[in-house]
């Protein structure tokens, strides 16, 4: 292996020795051991096909919902294996935040907030409910834009909007941990900009990871990065010494744009 | 250089002209499809429409004797076909509960598990259900119900066939509507902690709710002018009949009766013309919900 020994203190999550594979033999991820800091953004890069949304979704068990991928090693959120946790638990502690922004088409804005706790029959008085939902608005700075439209469509809003209904959704559950596999992807620079800002100020409540195509969002906003390779973790370390001085030759081809 | 600019200039008056007869052919024949339905609506309308009343809906229909005592006073045909009215909608009703529970879980299964050898077994199968001809349909009810269930003719075997002529339309119109739906909606719910069977109930059908009721309306319409297997099934009576295990008239089997009654043709066309209104109603009903959604 390459040089992933960044040391952390009281991770919220330990990666170890990590393989998935979507064929038998074929691995999209290969033996990725990684600590990830406690209120930070860490970034994990790497051209298409590299394997980060694979490691992003194995943190939740996204993959136990496709028969043919397979997943070996150890995931420890907070010291605890999270193969050994209910998955409720576990998505309740690891927020997932897609690609393209997901509202459900069928709910209004307040219901989408509170999807989790309804879909999953969590009773709760109405004033708990609208304290969360106010809450999870704020947290992602939407509540200003929707707390007269609470009860229209989420599929109303504009694509950035909705992005952010979706964090909120997340936050909802107050997680340990904001998945994001490529957030801004599918939205305009203004809109990205805003998520970004929301993500450096989610920092303080929350740790982040985030999967990014963006080598420049990676170095404005993150502040550790993985370098993905061919399913291999390449290199990881603090984005600032990552992006000045990268150990591995292959992340410096990859952050001069040799490839990727 | 002079020449062939003037074979341009003759080439495109030929063109356009040639241009303008075929998009007048294209219209000639889009307006012969259309004909048809405009000339049955006109015909229905002409022929019909007089016979159309309060007691058409509300009453039986007369007998032969005084049918033509009306017809020879030059009145109205009295009476009407209420039995056939209350029959259809019995029938269609207990198709429909047989059906469409079975058909939405169908159609799930088929979308959840698309390459499995049972789900592609049942998605041939269910194609070659809708290629079977109704009166089959109609035998095999005869056999399976009106010999060894109900010991007779009956609206529950009329239902029987009806249901499963609407079943495969009601799997095929479930899975592509699922289709349809995002995936990511789906993983948005799972990434929840939702259980599955909750993704489903809560998310997915309420998402595609619009799409399978477009397809119950189609198929519901579908079946309410099948004649031939309602004849072998659910046989025809000649008074409003709610017993599930006894013979039920509908309304398309009420226009073959009048159909073989020289005295009753003209409640022939009434009917049709009631029939034609509420399929194409249903028609036009799901047609204006599928669009209200894409």
């Amino acid at each position: 292996m390459n040089d992933t020994s960044t040391h952390i203190k009281d991770p919220v999550l330990s990666i170890r020795n990590l393989h998935v594979s979507y064929d038998k033999g074929k691995y999209a991820v290969k033996d990725v051991s990684a600590e990830i800091k406690r209120n930070s953004v860490t970034a994990i890069m790497g051209p298409s096909g590299c394997g980060k949304s694979t490691l992003l979704r194995a943190i939740n068990r996204m993959h136990e919902l496709y028969e043919n991928i397979e997943t070996k090693g150890d995931i420890l959120l907070n010291g605890n294996d999270i193969f050994k946790m209910p998955t409720i638990e576990l998505r309740k502690m690891a927020g997932m935040v897609f690609q393209r922004p997901n509202p459900f088409p069928t709910m209004s804005i307040y219901d989408n907030v509170i999807a989790g706790y309804k879909l999953n029959g969590i009773r709760m008085k109405r004033s708990q409910r609208d304290e969360i939902v106010e809450r999870s608005l704020r947290d992602v700075t939407l509540w200003g834009e929707v707390k007269d439209t609470l009860y229209k469509k989420g599929t109303f809003l504009s694509g950035g909007q909705q992005q952010r209904l979706c964090i909120a959704r997340a936050l909802a559950f107050d997680p340990e941990v904001i998945l994001l596999d490529e957030p801004t992807s599918a939205l305009d620079p203004v809109a990205t900009a805003k998520i970004e800002d929301l993500l450096v100020k989610l920092k303080e409540n929350y740790s982040i990871i985030m999967v990014t195509h963006n080598m420049s969002q990676a170095a404005r906003i993150s502040d550790y990065s993985m370098f993905m390779y061919l399913g291999e973790l390449v290199e990881y370390g603090k984005t600032k010494d990552m992006f000045t001085n990268p150990k591995d030759r292959r992340t410096e081809e990859y952050l001069t744009g040799k490839f990727g | 250089m002079a020449a062939t600019q003037k074979i341009e200039i003759t080439n495109l008056k030929y063109r356009t002209l040639k241009d303008r007869v075929i998009k007048g052919i294209i219209i000639a024949f889009s307006l012969i499809t259309i004909s048809p339905i405009i000339l049955i609506i006109y015909k229905l309308i002409e022929k019909g429409i007089r016979q159309i009343s309060f007691d058409f809906i509300l009453k039986t229909p007369p007998n032969t004797f005084e049918a033509m005592t009306a017809i020879t006073n030059g009145e109205i045909i009295p009476g009407g076909i209420a039995n056939g009215i209350t029959g259809t909608l019995l029938m269609v009703l207990l198709a429909s509960a047989l059906a469409i529970p079975v058909g939405i879980v169908t159609g799930i299964y088929l979308y959840e598990n698309p390459g499995k050898f049972l789900a592609n077994l049942t998605r041939n199968v269910s194609d070659i259900l809708q290629g079977v001809p109704s009166i089959v349909l109609g035998l095999i009810a005869y056999i399976w119900v009106v010999k060894h269930i109900t010991n007779g003719y009956s609206a529950l075997a009329g239902s029987v066939s009806l249901s499963i002529m609407m079943l495969p339309m009601i799997v095929r119109s479930t899975e592509e509507t699922l289709k349809m739906i995002p995936q990511t909606i789906k993983e948005a719910a799972l990434a929840l902690g939702v259980p599955y069977y909750k993704v489903i109930l809560k998310i997915l059908i309420p998402t595609g709710f619009s799409g399978l009721l477009t397809g119950i309306l189609l198929g519901i319409s579908r079946v309410l002018g099948e004649t031939a297997p309602l004849m072998l099934t659910a046989l025809g009576s000649s008074i409003i009949n709610f017993d599930i295990s006894k013979p039920t008239s509908a309304i398309p089997l009420l226009i073959w009766e009048f159909y073989n009654d020289p005295n009753m043709v003209d409640l022939i066309w009434s009917s049709s013309l009631l029939l034609m209104f509420i399929v194409l109603t249903l028609n036009i009903i799901s047609k204006q919900i599928a669009s209200r959604t894409k």
